[in-house]
């Protein structure tokens, strides 16, 4: 069967919440159901069918032709099945996501993949500002499953990482995975100033030299070890060619020294 | 005893009877080939027989750098006791003194399975607080600093409850050199079988044991029914042509690996035929009210 297809009729005029949109909350709906559910953010009412012209197919399998960067919380608290959009998106794509697959084609807005516990959240385009990290009051930020950035990520990516793997195929804006409490960080381009900034524990590897490392990161020297080759064997199937950083003798800083100083920044050996 | 005839070799109307056991696996990995056979010898070592190692142990396989969680060589090892407890008891020790300690290892959980043992869980205490924990999807890793590196263990590995230990065969042979040598055929032969182990030197027993003994606290004494020395004293199960007998003892992870294991060592001792190899094949039993699996040589020749 084929994928149940939302298309954009036009830009939107507010901001959308498309959280209702996900493969469960939309398991057993007509058309005309699926259709009557209201997206809107401010008072004024806007429903699926306002925005989109809906083509039924497999609600296990959601396609957004077009997107807008208006498209708030895409794929937030799915569990399974999978989501594509073929455009850009706002704040919060997979937020506390638990599983399944979502696919940005585009941009994303900040937050994205912010709490998300389980899953595959792939963007082909750049992403915003603390991607993966905790909103306001939050304690932790992704706690699982996999995320990856074909493009580059803003400041403060993998912000309070609690566990899961992010990979960022780009560059990587500033306090790159800052105040991270466990978790893998992968970056193939350029890291931006004060990498790992209070990082408590967890892995950042940086494929390119970083200008502006953190003073308080102990070296420990070059080495080659197998906890890397078996990250490298666990991303390899996302982006071989991040992957492939990991298969080098690398140089290992022990920090963030400012906080509990169990966490490790991997940089090129030279 | 009534015999069947197999290329000449002569194979008893026997089984051999073997008992349920709790196991688990383990994939052990060096930056060689040499150095993961080395750690996986030294951690099989005195394990032979549950009664007085505690545990029963051996190489299942070598595999290649392709098969391992990590990339290098590595080789799977099959541990087999009495109770969860002991197996616990006995793979954190061995895994500890013996894998732990060995130049670049790295040990992985060579077995799935709903039940688990701790692995990593119980041996990065020696990491005194500078240990590390990695996740990566639904494998969870210790990072033990050692002084080459880093030791990495997976947190747990899985249990068996559907294990079968004491799968056997005794071959009996007129000269003691034709006799190893069938009983060397058989080992290589079962070798090649997966999930099956034989936890004696070489693969081989020479001392088989029958059960309690003349001695009070002897469990198990010499199987003298099989003693070539004593064949005349009337008690012997050996006929005027037999002088060397060796005994080859199975564990495997299913009933169907022990079945699959004998299949192949009969085979092997069968093709030998009985110039250069066995004049007879025979296995240990109980009577058949111990060990609640049998195996009956007739049904496993080729």
């Amino acid at each position: 069967m084929s994928a149940f297809v939302f298309t954009l009729r036009d830009q939107p005029a507010q901001r959308l919440d498309l959280a209702p949109l996900a493969p469960l909350r939309l398991k057993g709906l007509s058309k005309a159901e699926i259709a009557a559910i209201a997206l809107n953010t401010t008072r004024e009412r806007v429903t699926v069918g306002d925005v989109f012209s809906l083509r039924s197919g497999d609600a296990a399998q959601i396609q957004f032709e077009g997107g807008s960067e208006r498209f708030d919380r895409v794929g937030a608290e799915m569990t399974d099945g999978d989501i594509t959009v073929n455009g850009p998106v706002g704040t919060q794509a997979g937020r506390r996501m638990t599983g399944g697959r979502l696919t940005i084609a585009g941009d994303a807005g900040p937050w994205t993949g912010s709490g998300m516990h389980g899953g595959v959240l792939e963007i082909k385009g750049s992403a915003g500002e603390r991607l993966g990290g905790p909103l306001s009051g939050e304690t932790a930020g992704m706690r699982g499953g996999v995320l990856i950035v074909r493009g580059d990520a803003g400041p403060r990516a993998g912000d309070r990482l609690r566990r899961g793997t992010i990979v960022i195929d780009g560059a990587a804006g500033p306090y790159l995975g800052s105040r991270m409490i466990a978790g893998t960080v992968i970056v193939r381009g350029q890291a931006g100033a004060l990498p790992g900034y209070l990082m408590a524990r967890g892995t950042l590897v940086l494929g390119e030299r970083c200008e502006a490392l953190p003073p308080t990161f102990a070296d420990c020297g070059v080495h080659e070890l197998v906890a890397n080759s078996l990250i490298s064997k666990f991303i390899n199937p996302f982006s071989p060619d991040s992957a492939a950083i990991l298969r080098r003798p690398m140089r290992r800083l022990l920090g963030d020294m400012a906080v509990i100083g169990r966490g490790e920044i991997f940089c090129p050996a030279g | 005893m009534s015999q069947l005839t197999a290329n000449g070799v002569r194979i008893d109307d026997t089984f051999a009877e073997a008992f349920g056991l709790r196991a688990t696996a383990l994939v052990i990995t060096a930056p060689t080939v040499k150095w993961a056979r080395q750690a996986a010898v030294t951690m099989t070592g005195f394990g032979t027989s549950v009664i007085g190692c505690g545990a029963e142990a051996g190489i299942d396989r070598d595999m290649p750098a392709s098969e391992t969680p990590d990339g290098r060589p590595g080789v799977r090892v099959l541990l087999f006791s009495t109770s969860t407890a002991e197996l616990q008891k006995q793979l954190q020790g061995r895994v500890g003194q013996c894998v732990l300690t060995s130049p670049g290892s790295a040990c992985y959980a060579g077995l799935a399975g709903a039940e688990t043992l701790k692995l990593g869980g119980a041996l990065r205490f020696f990491g005194d607080g500078f240990q590390v924990a990695k996740r990566l999807g639904d494998k969870r890793y210790w990072r033990i600093p050692v002084m080459d590196g880093e030791f990495v263990c997976e947190a747990t590995t899985g249990l068996t409850k559907a294990a079968v230990g004491g799968g056997n065969l005794i071959v009996m042979g007129g000269r003691a050199e034709t006799t190893l040598a069938a009983a060397e055929a058989a080992v290589a032969a079962i070798d090649a079988v997966p999930d099956a182990i034989m936890p004696f030197p070489g693969g081989i027993a020479r001392s088989g044991s029958k059960v309690g003994a003349k001695y009070k606290g002897m469990i198990a004494s010499t199987n003298d029914a099989y003693c070539p020395t004593l064949k005349g004293s009337g008690r012997s199960e050996l006929d005027a042509d037999i002088a060397s007998v060796l005994e080859i003892v199975i564990d495997g992870l299913t009933s169907d690996a022990v079945a699959g294991a004998m299949r192949a060592g009969l085979a092997a001792i069968v093709a030998l035929g009985p110039e250069r190899g066995a004049l007879r094949v025979g296995a240990g039993n109980y009577g058949g009210k111990l060990g609640p699996h049998h195996y009956h040589l007739k049904d496993l020749l080729p």
